[in-house]
């Protein structure tokens, strides 16, 4: 049985083949004890401090927002190595990959920015690292094809169902179920089966830590609101898990609106999804009523899933953090403001949490202080912006 | 005395293995899988599982995947294969029928209901691909509750624990797998799996039906020769569907071909 819990509230769990149950007992053993391993966490630290560049900056930002009663800051994971957050537990779980003597590292991607991360730290670390990747996806993100293939990574394009992430998720768990004897697979998000929520949680927490400690030190104060995207969930978990034991703080974790709530175009499973199993968790998914999955949507590649991690689903439920949408051309309008007014480019992913927080601002009507978790940088989305944006945009100039 | 009992003792009688082909209900649509269902048992098959397409089948290799998008492409959805899964069982009252599908499925409709309704239907097994024995309890519970065996599967990896586990809960017959991995033909089954089943019948487990990997007469005669109680096999069938899809007379040829050689298989020696 479990040593950890294995569910949040009703959420969670291990819906998965019982074939798979040892290699996550052995993955839950593995991490309990690293947890109270000095070697590996200072081999973990050194590794997030020397290699990915940790701690990530804290920026107030200067020109963004206009009402002179907030105060706007960015939680820079944009900085991290990898350009992205996800940097933070592809090392945590590598490092328990060969812990564990396995030599081989399964892994799933959208955009490409898990398996670029995954595919760093396999290069890194001696590890074999293949990758699956939806067949539309790999078409759409070939700078990230391009950037695993050439740390040494095999990319798998997916042909199966839609061709995207949730595809790469299946195709990455058969293939664990057939070699789950010498492959880890490192799922790239807070959600699946426990323990994954749990340990991605623990190997992000760092985010919100940071964010604490850089805040008291600037305010002296705890902020108002922390936001964060959430597509699986990963960095808004990372940001979270430190506050949730502080009331004063809101928690907002902003879901992709896609074209719009009423359309079936988006993938906001909390705000308009019902509670169902999806890859290994009870959570709230997309699906129609007989059950079928469905497809979701977002400008951004790394908001495109139909499912949460299970502890959103359970903080959403009991009302500690607060879950809304933002479509793609909110998302696109921030991503356009932060570049022209801070000069930094904001991965589209972070760019909806950015468009909540400007929202929030315009409306404060008292001392305000808000993070943002800046999960990653623009420069992956830039052919997919040029392409949306267009000649109109160039002509503006 | 429930089908598979009955299946068992008259197969005993007759020093027989089962064989138990699966195929997607609803593939390549409803009108067609009727037949096909109907082509198995007579030509042969001792007992049927049965899927119900679902569009993310984590436990299913590139054949049993392609029949589940076949059907969905005809709109095929639970209900549809209840009202098929009832014809067949008013043609045939003894066959025994078990369905292999995914949990979200039955979380759609209900736990208790998606049981009540498979036995309203004439379904006497249910086999949740993505429930482990640990999230089991609800499903055994509706089970034990609509009459329907919960089906456990016994894994290749299984600890003393989980096949002590499945001892005390399981009903109908136990699914042994063959090998890791997924659905299909790619991989063979690793037979004899005979360590595994002696343990289950030391544990009293059901009796165990080797699937995952079986595609030949060869492989059925070798997992009964290990003590298994018949062969489950999968791909091998969906394929001679996804062969014939533009020909349904030839289909139901070499299914009757097919099931007829395996089956042929199931006969002890002695």
């Amino acid at each position: 049985m479990n040593q950890l819990d294995s569910k949040f509230g009703d959420f969670g769990g291990m819906y998965v083949p019982e074939l798979l149950i040892p290699a996550l007992d052995q993955l839950e053993q593995e991490f309990i004890k690293a947890k109270d391993d000095p070697a590996f966490q200072k081999e973990f630290t050194d590794l997030l401090k020397d290699y990915a560049g940790r701690p990530t900056a804290m920026t107030l930002t200067r020109n963004l927002v206009s009402n002179p009663k907030v105060k706007l800051y960015l939680k820079r994971e944009d900085l991290l190595h990898g350009g992205a957050h996800k940097t933070n537990q592809v090392l945590g779980q590598a490092l328990l990959t060969k812990r564990m003597g396995k030599t081989e590292v399964i892994a799933e991607t959208g955009a490409g920015q898990h398996g670029t991360a995954t595919a760093l730290a396999c290069a890194l670390l001696g590890l074999k690292a293949r990758i699956y990747m939806g067949a539309k996806d790999v078409e759409r993100q070939a700078p990230n094809v391009f950037r695993m293939r050439l740390m040494g990574a095999e990319v798998i394009p997916v042909n199966a169902g839609s061709g995207t992430l949730k595809d790469a998720v299946n195709e990455a768990l058969r293939d664990w179920s057939a070699n789950y004897d010498k492959a880890h697979y490192l799922l790239g998000t807070a959600a699946g089966p426990h323990p994954f929520p749990h340990i991605v949680r623990e190997f992000h927490r760092m985010i919100g830590e940071e964010t604490k400690a850089q805040i008291l030190e600037k305010e002296g104060r705890l902020p108002d609101a922390v936001v964060a995207c959430v597509g699986g969930g990963s960095n808004a978990i990372g940001m979270f898990a430190d506050f949730i034991d502080d009331p004063s703080v809101k928690l907002i974790g902003v879901e992709p609106a896609g074209k719009g709530l009423h359309t079936k175009e988006h993938g906001a499973t909390i705000c308009t999804g019902s509670k169902g199993i999806l890859h290994g968790a009870y959570t709230y998914i997309m699906q129609d009523k007989e059950g079928q999955i469905e497809e979701s949507y977002s400008v951004s590649a790394g908001l495109d899933y139909p499912a949460v991690g299970p502890q959103h689903a359970h903080l959403a439920d009991i009302g500690r953090a607060e879950y809304v949408a933002v479509t793609d051309d909110e998302a696109l309008n921030a991503f356009q403001l932060l570049a022209r007014k801070e000069g930094i480019i904001p991965a589209l992913e972070s760019s909806h949490a950015l468009a909540h927080a400007l929202n929030m601002a315009d409306e404060a009507e008292d001392d305000t202080i808000i993070v943002v978790n800046l999960s990653g940088r623009g420069d992956k989305d830039l052919a997919h912006v040029i392409n949306i944006l267009g000649e109109d945009f160039n002509g503006s100039l | 005395m429930d089908r598979y009992s009955a299946m068992f003792q008259r197969l005993n009688e007759t020093n027989q293995g089962a064989f138990v082909p699966f195929v997607m209900v609803g593939d390549p649509d409803i009108e067609t899988s009727e037949k096909v269902i109907c082509q198995l048992i007579e030509s042969g098959a001792d007992a049927l599982e049965l899927g119900i397409p679902y569009s993310d089948p984590i436990a299913d290799g590139p054949t049993i995947q392609a029949a589940s998008i076949r059907a969905l492409k005809s709109n095929v959805t639970p209900d549809a294969c209840f009202g098929l899964l009832s014809r067949v069982r008013e043609k045939y009252p003894d066959v025994p029928i078990g369905l292999l599908l995914y949990s979200n499925l039955v979380m759609a409709r209900g736990i208790s209901e998606f049981y009540a309704r498979a036995k309203a239907a004439g379904v006497d097994s249910i086999l949740v691909a993505d429930v482990p024995l640990r999230e089991a309890k609800p499903f055994i519970k509706a089970a034990n509750a609509s009459d329907v065996a919960q089906i456990l599967i016994a894994p290749p990896n299984a600890t003393e624990e989980t096949l002590r586990e499945i001892g005390k809960h399981s009903a109908g017959y136990t699914y042994l797998l063959g090998r890791a991995g997924v659905t299909g033909v790619e991989t063979a089954a690793d037979i004899p799996a005979d360590t595994l089943i002696s343990q289950l019948n030391a544990y009293q487990c059901a009796p165990p039906l080797l699937g995952f990997g079986i595609s030949s007469p060869a492989q059925v005669q070798t997992a009964i020769k290990a003590g298994a109680a018949g062969a489950i096999s999968g791909s091998a069938t969906v394929n001679i569907i996804a062969q014939h899809l533009n020909n349904v007379p030839a289909m139901l040829a070499k299914l009757d071909e097919f099931v007829g050689n395996m089956k042929a298989a199931t006969q002890k020696e002695g």
